[in-house]
């Protein structure tokens, strides 16, 4: 318990990556870092998460690729990238600048790109962790077929995990009907944590002209539209395994930040709402700091996965 | 760039539907070269609604001025705002116009209230040319005084007569080029430069104007933006480069203007 004149431990433990605090960003939603930098200060963030990374640069889907829907965004940008190569020159001496740990989410056509980008990552100084997209829109075996069929998820994660010895954290899809088999199998195969969720597949349709909007024609749906879902897979997931959680869909604010992590994540990222509110992240940071203090929470670890049922 | 919490100082008619808001924004006015736009947290909308982006039509002495019409849900729930109300703006966002443009002869080509940036960049443009302001009908045409008062010649169409010539504003630029003589500077004349801001049709009309003239063109195109400052990657542009290699770029970053030579048409949808 604290005192009015001690800080509460703000710090977790990712899978043996420390961040001084529980929030960072949602791939995509963030850049590479330097996009955000001149209205948001990168070192207050707890990890920095960047848009995916594949091996070769990638030109990413048509436009329209993001619409606005009630609650929250329908994108599908399509992972356009430099590739490793390119974020490694462009982007990671301005990230070494700064002291924050950077997550790179990657992803790949092929378990074996997946495994090449993991591997060439693994010696560049100031990755801290990967992130796995297993739910990518644009791999052979096409949709998101591949992070929704457990077996193939098995064989992601232990190739991966082959390569490299950076922690690794796969993020799950929302759309399977059982997550807490997709949880258990990133557990055993030697995932040091899990993020969840990804967006959820979503279509909207122009009346006029009976067209799809997106040019992709379906999408991922973001937003306070999919936190609900969120909270609830996160809980499941979170009874299943003893690997942390990075818990994330639609936080706004610290209230739903609050609400993830009593549900069992470890950590949260937001999303959606940095680009309507770039300090969000700060403000969520704040808010937690308040509530543990508030509730005479020493840590921000004794949050998490405290709700009562 | 910068966020700042600004208040209306002013929102009023500006004629033919169109509002005038003036923003006491002393950051984001300091530093606003034409072209550029601001990204608007529009008040009384969903708070998970996107911000929304507003092209610049003047700024300085600590304002930033934006001329709107409601046309959609952000530009209706703006129609609330009271002076006095803050608003939080990201701005300037984009690269804008160049100023800097040497020994042409510029010609402004606007549709609609594309011709709000480019009334700013004639006040801070050190040489005058003329303005070819196009709409649908007299209405939506507006800013004439603007260019006037800067010393400028302004040419008026509309496709219904009611002001000006009657058709295209491409058919008074036309007529121009064609007394003009050689567009690349021959005959002692300077050679011409184009600055287009308005519809993509029109854009591309002068795009393919300046190109085939061999003279320098500068168009702000209107892509569906999201995050406004090169995050999302939602607002992009296919681009040429001098090699000819073909890339998107962000409409936001890169954008909102670009070399006539960059833009590839058609190829984004």
């Amino acid at each position: 318990m604290s005192d009015a004149t001690t800080q509460p431990d703000m710090s977790v433990n990712i899978g043996g990556l420390i961040m001084k605090n529980p929030v960072t960003v949602a791939s995509g939603t963030f850049g590479y870092g330097p996009e955000y930098a001149e209205l948001v200060d990168l070192n207050q963030l707890g990890a920095m998460v960047v848009k995916g990374i594949m091996p070769d640069a990638w030109e990413g889907n048509k436009t329209p690729r993001l619409i606005h829907t009630d609650g929250g965004l329908i994108n599908a940008i399509g992972l356009p990238g430099p590739g490793v190569e390119g974020f490694i020159e462009t982007y990671m001496p301005f990230l070494r600048q700064h002291d924050v740990p950077v997550i790179v989410n990657i992803w790949g056509r092929s378990l074996e790109e997946y495994g090449d980008v993991a591997e060439r990552l693994s010696d560049v100084e100031g990755v801290h962790a990967l992130e796995l997209n297993i739910s990518c829109p644009n791999i052979k075996k096409g949709g998101n077929q591949f992070g929704t069929d457990a077996t193939m998820t098995a064989d992601l994660i232990s190739l991966v995990r082959s390569r490299t010895k950076l922690p690794i954290i796969p993020k799950l899809a929302p759309n399977v009907s059982d997550i807490k088999l997709f949880a258990r199998v990133c557990e055993g195969c030697g995932s040091d944590a899990i993020s969840m969720i990804n967006s959820m597949p979503a279509m909207a349709i122009d009346i006029e002209t009976r067209r799809p909007i997106l040019a992709n024609k379906v999408g991922g749906l973001t937003g306070p539209a999919v936190h609900a879902i969120a909270v609830k897979l996160i809980w499941e997931a979170a009874s299943v395994i003893k690997i942390p959680i990075i818990g994330m869909g639609g936080i706004m604010n610290g209230d739903d930040a609050i609400e993830m992590m009593i549900a069992g994540a470890s950590a949260v990222a937001v999303g959606t709402a940095n680009f309507i509110d770039p300090s969000t992240p700060v403000r969520v940071i704040q808010d937690i700091q308040d509530y543990l203090i508030r509730h005479n929470y020493s840590s921000a670890k004794d949050l998490v996965g405290s709700v009562v049922v | 760039m910068q966020i700042e919490d600004v208040t209306v100082e002013k929102h009023d008619d500006f004629g033919g539907g169109y509002r005038l808001l003036v923003l006491r924004a002393p950051g984001i006015a300091s530093e606003s070269v034409p072209g550029q736009f601001v990204h608007i947290r529009v008040p009384g909308l969903y708070e998970s609604d996107l911000r929304r982006p507003f092209s610049i039509y003047h700024a300085g002495n600590d304002q930033v001025r934006l001329l709107y019409k409601a046309v959609g849900t952000g530009t209706n729930a703006m129609l609330k705002v009271a002076v006095g109300d803050t608003l939080s703006v990201i701005g300037p966002l984009g690269r804008g116009f160049p100023t800097d443009h040497g020994d042409t002869f510029p010609l402004f080509i606007a549709g609609g209230y594309g011709v709000a940036p480019l009334s700013f960049l004639a006040q801070v443009m050190p040489c005058k040319g003329v303005a070819f302001l196009g709409a649908g009908t007299a209405s939506d045409i507006f800013c004439v005084e603007d260019f006037e008062r800067a010393g400028w010649e302004v040419k008026v169409a509309t496709e219904d007569g009611s002001m000006g010539s009657k058709g295209l504003v491409t058919g008074v630029l036309d007529d121009f080029v064609e007394g003009y003589g050689d567009p690349t500077g021959g005959s002692d004349k300077a050679a011409l430069e184009y600055y287009g801001c308005g519809p993509g049709g029109m854009l591309k009309a002068v795009g393919d104007r300046a190109l085939a003239q061999g003279c320098q063109g500068w168009l702000s195109l209107d892509r569906h933006m999201g995050c406004g400052v090169g995050a999302c990657l939602a607002c992009v542009q296919k681009v040429r480069n001098a090699d000819g290699d073909v890339s998107w770029a962000r409409g936001c970053r890169e954008g909102p203007v670009f070399d006539a030579r960059e833009v590839v048409w058609g190829d984004n949808e």
